[in-house]
């Protein structure tokens, strides 16, 4: 039986990969792929709270898959941004390895 | 919603995640990326969240890996030199996602909610699309006209960062 407990602890493995992503990966490109994770395992766990949500009617809850689309939508703007940031680095620096980005750095 | 769909969708998911994180040729990782939304897509339509599930595959594995794969090839980004690993900084990360992972764990147990299966729809055929139109023309009405505000200012943006020499 899958219960909500389920696709809640699958959630927070897809959150916990992309978040190791995050911290152990040098790369600048992969570090953005794992941001997407990230949020994806919190679209994973709204969908599952919206369909156990169901209200008198039969119907799951909707307002949580409306969140989903909001935040689908606002990951496509980051995205734009962040990879015309990244070209921008590149041009400037001609390395996409966080390492070797450090002016910023105390 | 059938157990062994279930786990097989999950299990894609989260391999394909893990193999974004540890492959080191980019190109590599975005295509596994792909194949980790595609689980996702799956798990979101075994919740009957079907307008959702295509989204995820039109928006993401669609468009935006796209633009990954696009950024990758224009910038030539091979497979990375082994550099000197920061035993120390690894070790953290590691542990700090662990414990991350933890307390997600603990929490979700905790919750009696949790242990409850999923109750059933009122009927098989759910019109979602419709739902969620109405939903965002009437109650999200304001969020949904910022957010069209947003994806202006973000292609204005890339525009200019892309264009102006960045001195």
């Amino acid at each position: 039986m899958i219960t909500l407990g389920h696709y809640l602890i699958v959630s927070g493995l897809l959150f916990t990969i992309g978040f190791a992503g995050v911290l152990l990966r040098r790369n600048i490109i992969i570090i953005f792929m794992s941001l997407e994770l990230m949020l994806n395992a919190a679209n994973l766990s709204l969908v599952a709270f919206s369909r156990f949500r169901v209200d008198s009617g039969g119907m799951p809850n909707y307002n949580a898959q409306v969140f989903v689309f909001f935040i689908i939508t606002v990951a496509a703007a980051e995205v734009a941004v962040g990879l015309a940031i990244i070209v921008a680095l590149y041009r400037a620096r001609q390395t996409t390895h966080v390492e070797d980005v450090s002016s910023l750095k105390f | 919603m059938s157990a062994f769909l279930f786990w097989l969708f999950a299990l894609v998911m989260l391999g394909f995640g893990a193999a974004v994180v540890i492959n080191r040729n980019p190109i590599a990782s975005a295509l596994s990326l792909v194949l980790c939304f595609m689980g996702l897509s799956a798990l979101f339509m075994s919740l009957d969240a079907f307008f959702i599930g295509i989204i995820q595959v039109l928006v993401y594995a669609g468009a935006v890996m796209v633009l990954f794969l696009f950024i990758i090839m224009l910038l030539d980004l091979r497979v990375e030199k082994r550099r000197k690993f920061n035993v120390v900084a690894v070790a953290g990360g590691s542990v700090v996602a662990l414990f991350f992972f933890l307390q997600v764990y603990f929490v979700v147990g905790q919750l009696s909610a949790a242990k409850q299966p999923f109750p059933p729809l009122g009927s098989p055929k759910i019109d979602d699309v419709r739902n969620i139109g109405l939903l965002l023309f009437t109650n999200y009405n304001l969020p949904f006209q910022i957010i069209g505000v947003l994806v202006l200012v973000a292609t204005i943006g890339v525009i200019v960062l892309s264009k102006r020499e960045l001195r």
